[in-house]
C-alpha cells in the first residue's frame, strides 16, 4: 500500500440504513462528500459486497448508483433467513446490517482525510 | 421551485408505525394551523405483520381489529383539526376500518363536536371465504393447507381521492399502500387525474419520506459523533408542502427537536426501495434515479427530479397464515470465562434438544449480525466476554415440542454452567407470510359516508 493511501472503515466515507420487504434486505450507503464518492463507487462492487455478506448468503446483489444523490443502493437478496415473519434472529428485520457493511475497509488517498467523519 | 399559482398543500405525517407516539400529532397540528392554508393530518400504522395481528384481535373481539392506539392518537387533535379544516387520512382501520369509523364519531361525540364526514375506504381485505378462489388461483398450491389468517390487497390512491372529493373530513382505510396516503390527498386537492404519472410519482414520493414519521426528521438516524441529533428524546415529526406540480419540500413540526437534513432525506428516500428506477406502488411507477434534492433553509429540504411511469397491471397482496411456534429463553454469564459458560450452556442445548434446529445468540459478544445458520458464528473465534447473554430460538409446528426448549433453558439454573441466572422464556404463535399479484380488476377499491354523519 502506498504511503498516500488510508484504509479506514466505510463508515468513517459514508452512512447508510436498511430496509426490509419478506427475504431481501436493501443497504444505502451514501458518501459524506462528492468528492469520496468515485472511489466508493470503484470499490464497493456487487462482487465485493457480496463477499462481505458471505454469511447471510445472499443469492444475488444488485448496486443500484444514484449520482445525483451521491448514493447507492444494494439489494441483497435471501439474507434475512426469510425475513420479519420467518427468521429466529433477534433483529428479524436485519436493520442492524447497514452496520455491517459500513464496518468494511475501504482504500483512499490520504489527501482526502479532511472530508471523513469521525476521530482518526 | 417555480412559484405555483396556488399555495401549497401542507400533508404532516403523526406516526409511521402501529404503536408510535402518541403525543407526534400535536406538534404537527399546531404547526399546520399556524401556517394556515390547505393541509391534511395523515397516520400511517400498519406493517407487513401488523394485519395479521389485527385481524386475530378481531375474531376475539368483532368490534376490535383496528389500531389499538387509534383514541390516544387522535383525541387529543380531533377538535382542532376539524375546527381549522385539517382533514384526516390513515389506514388506522386495519382489519376494521367501519368500527375505527365507528370510533371516530363516538370520539366527536364525547368530544361535543358536530358529526364529522367519516369515509370508510373498503376492497383492499380479501381474507372471506369469497376470495380464496381468486387468491388460490393467483398464488397457487402455496395457499393449500394453510390457516388463513388475513389477507389484504395493497390498493391505491384513488379511493381516498374519490372520498375527500365527496366531502369527507376523515378517511379511514385499511391495507392502502403507505404513500398512497399521501397521493390521495394531493389528487383531490390540485385534481390530478389517475394517469398524470409524473404528479402522482412526485407525490408519491412525498409519501414516501412522510410515511415512516420522525424517520425522515432525525429519528431512526443518530450516531454519535458522526450523525448528531439535537434533542432526538422530542424528535418533530415531517409536514410536506406539496405544488400543483407535485414537487414537494420536506420540514417538520415547529419548536421539535430532531433535523431536516441532506442526510436524512435521503436515507429514508432509499428506505426499502429496490430500484431506484422503478418504485412500485398502486398509483404509479415512480422514478427517483435522477432524483435531487436541496437543503434550502435550515430542516427544510426540496426533492426534485421525479418522474413517473404508467402503473402496475397487478396489485401486491399479502396472505399471512399461522406458522406454528416459535419458542425462545435466555440466560445470563457475567464475570471471568462468562463466554466461555454460555458457549457451555449452548452446547447442552443443542443436546438436549436434537429435534429442535437451534439458533444461539452470544449477546455481548456476537447476536443480531449473526445468520440463522450459524455460520457467523463457526467462523467467529471465542472470545473472552464477561457479560454474555445466552439466547436460544427454535420453531416447530408442534407446541409439545417447542414448548421443551423453555423447560430445557429453565433447568439450566440447576443442571447447567456455574453461575447462570435471570431466565426468561418466552412461546409465541407464529405467523407466516405468503405474498403475490392479482389483477387490478379483481381488486375493486370504493368508499362509504358513515351513515348519521351530518
Amino acid at each position: 500500500m502506498s504511503a498516500a493511501t488510508l484504509t479506514v472503515p466505510l463508515y468513517r466515507a459514508a452512512h447508510g440504513r436498511t430496509g426490509d420487504k419478506g427475504n431481501r434486505s436493501n443497504i444505502s450507503v451514501i458518501a459524506w462528500d462528492a468528492a469520496l464518492y468515485p472511489l466508493l463507487v470503484a470499490q464497493l462492487t456487487e462482487a465485493a459486497v457480496a463477499a462481505h455478506f458471505a454469511h447471510r448468503r445472499p443469492s444475488q446483489v444488485k448496486r443500484y448508483l444514484l449520482p445525483g444523490l451521491q448514493a447507492m443502493n444494494f439489494v441483497l437478496d435471501g439474507v434475512l433467513d426469510g425475513g420479519v415473519n420467518d427468521a429466529l434472529n433477534l433483529d428479524t428485520h436485519g436493520k442492524a446490517l447497514s452496520y455491517w457493511l459500513l464496518d468494511m475497509p475501504v482504500q483512499l488517498p490520504a489527501a482526502l482525510a479532511p472530508l471523513l467523519k469521525g476521530p482518526p | 421551485m417555480t412559484t405555483p399559482a396556488s399555495p401549497p398543500l401542507l400533508i404532516g405525517c403523526a406516526a409511521g408505525f402501529s404503536g408510535d407516539r402518541v403525543d407526534a400529532a400535536i406538534a404537527v397540528v399546531d404547526t399546520l394551523i399556524a401556517r394556515g392554508g390547505p393541509a391534511f393530518l395523515i397516520f400511517e400504522t400498519l406493517a407487513e405483520r401488523t394485519l395479521a395481528l389485527a385481524q386475530l384481535r378481531r375474531r376475539a373481539d368483532p368490534d376490535a381489529g383496528y389500531e389499538p392506539l387509534l383514541d390516544d392518537m387522535l383525541r387529543p387533535v380531533l377538535a382542532r383539526c376539524l375546527a381549522h379544516g385539517i382533514r384526516i387520512v390513515s389506514n388506522f382501520g386495519a382489519a376494521h376500518p367501519l368500527a375505527a369509523a365507528q370510533c371516530i364519531q363516538r370520539m366527536a361525540r364525547e368530544l361535543g363536536l358536530p358529526a364529522p364526514r367519516i369515509a370508510v375506504v373498503s376492497g383492499d381485505d380479501l381474507s372471506g371465504p369469497m376470495h380464496r378462489a381468486l387468491l388460490r388461483k393467483e398464488l397457487g398450491d402455496a395457499m393449500d393447507n394453510i390457516r388463513l389468517v388475513s389477507a389484504n390487497a395493497y390498493i391505491g390512491a384513488e379511493a381516498i381521492a374519490a372520498a375527500l372529493d365527496a366531502g369527507a373530513q376523515v378517511v379511514v382505510a385499511g391495507r392502502v399502500a403507505d404513500p398512497s396516503l399521501t397521493v390521495g390527498p394531493a389528487m383531490s386537492h390540485f385534481g390530478w387525474g389517475a394517469d398524470d404519472w409524473d404528479r402522482l410519482a412526485r407525490a408519491t414520493m412525498a409519501g414516501h419520506l412522510l410515511e415512516c414519521g420522525a424517520q425522515v426528521c432525525g429519528g431512526y438516524f443518530a450516531d454519535p459523533g458522526y450523525k448528531d441529533v439535537p434533542d432526538l428524546h422530542a424528535v418533530g415529526y415531517p409536514i410536506a408542502e406539496i405544488d400543483s406540480d407535485g414537487h414537494c419540500v420536506i420540514g417538520k413540526a415547529d419548536g421539535t427537536g430532531g433535523c431536516v437534513s441532506l442526510a436524512s432525506v435521503t436515507e429514508q428516500l432509499l428506505y426499502e426501495v429496490h430500484d431506484p428506477a422503478a418504485y412500485f406502488t398502486p398509483d404509479v411507477v415512480a422514478d427517483i434515479s435522477a432524483a435531487q434534492l436541496e437543503q434550502v433553509a435550515p430542516d427544510r429540504v426540496v426533492l426534485r427530479g421525479v418522474r413517473g411511469h404508467v402503473r402496475p397491471e397487478n396489485l401486491k397482496v399479502n396472505v399471512c397464515h399461522e406458522g406454528g411456534w416459535l419458542a425462545e429463553g435466555e440466560i445470563s454469564y457475567a464475570g471471568p470465562r462468562a463466554e466461555a459458560r454460555a458457549r457451555l450452556a449452548a452446547d447442552v442445548l443443542r443436546r438436549r434438544l436434537p429435534a429442535l434446529q437451534l439458533r444461539v445468540d452470544l449477546i455481548g459478544a456476537l447476536s443480531v449480525m449473526a445468520d440463522d445458520g450459524g455460520a457467523l458464528q463457526a467462523a467467529t473465534p471465542a472470545g473472552d466476554a464477561r457479560d454474555v447473554r445466552l439466547r436460544v430460538a427454535a420453531t416447530h409446528a408442534d407446541r409439545d415440542q417447542a414448548e421443551r426448549l423453555g423447560r430445557e433453558v429453565n433447568a439450566l439454573y440447576c443442571c447447567g454452567p456455574a453461575g447462570g441466572g435471570g431466565v426468561r422464556t418466552a412461546l409465541t404463535a407464529r405467523l407466516n407470510t405468503l405474498s403475490g399479484l392479482l389483477p387490478r380488476a379483481a381488486v375493486p377499491a370504493r368508499f362509504e359516508m358513515l351513515e348519521n354523519a351530518t
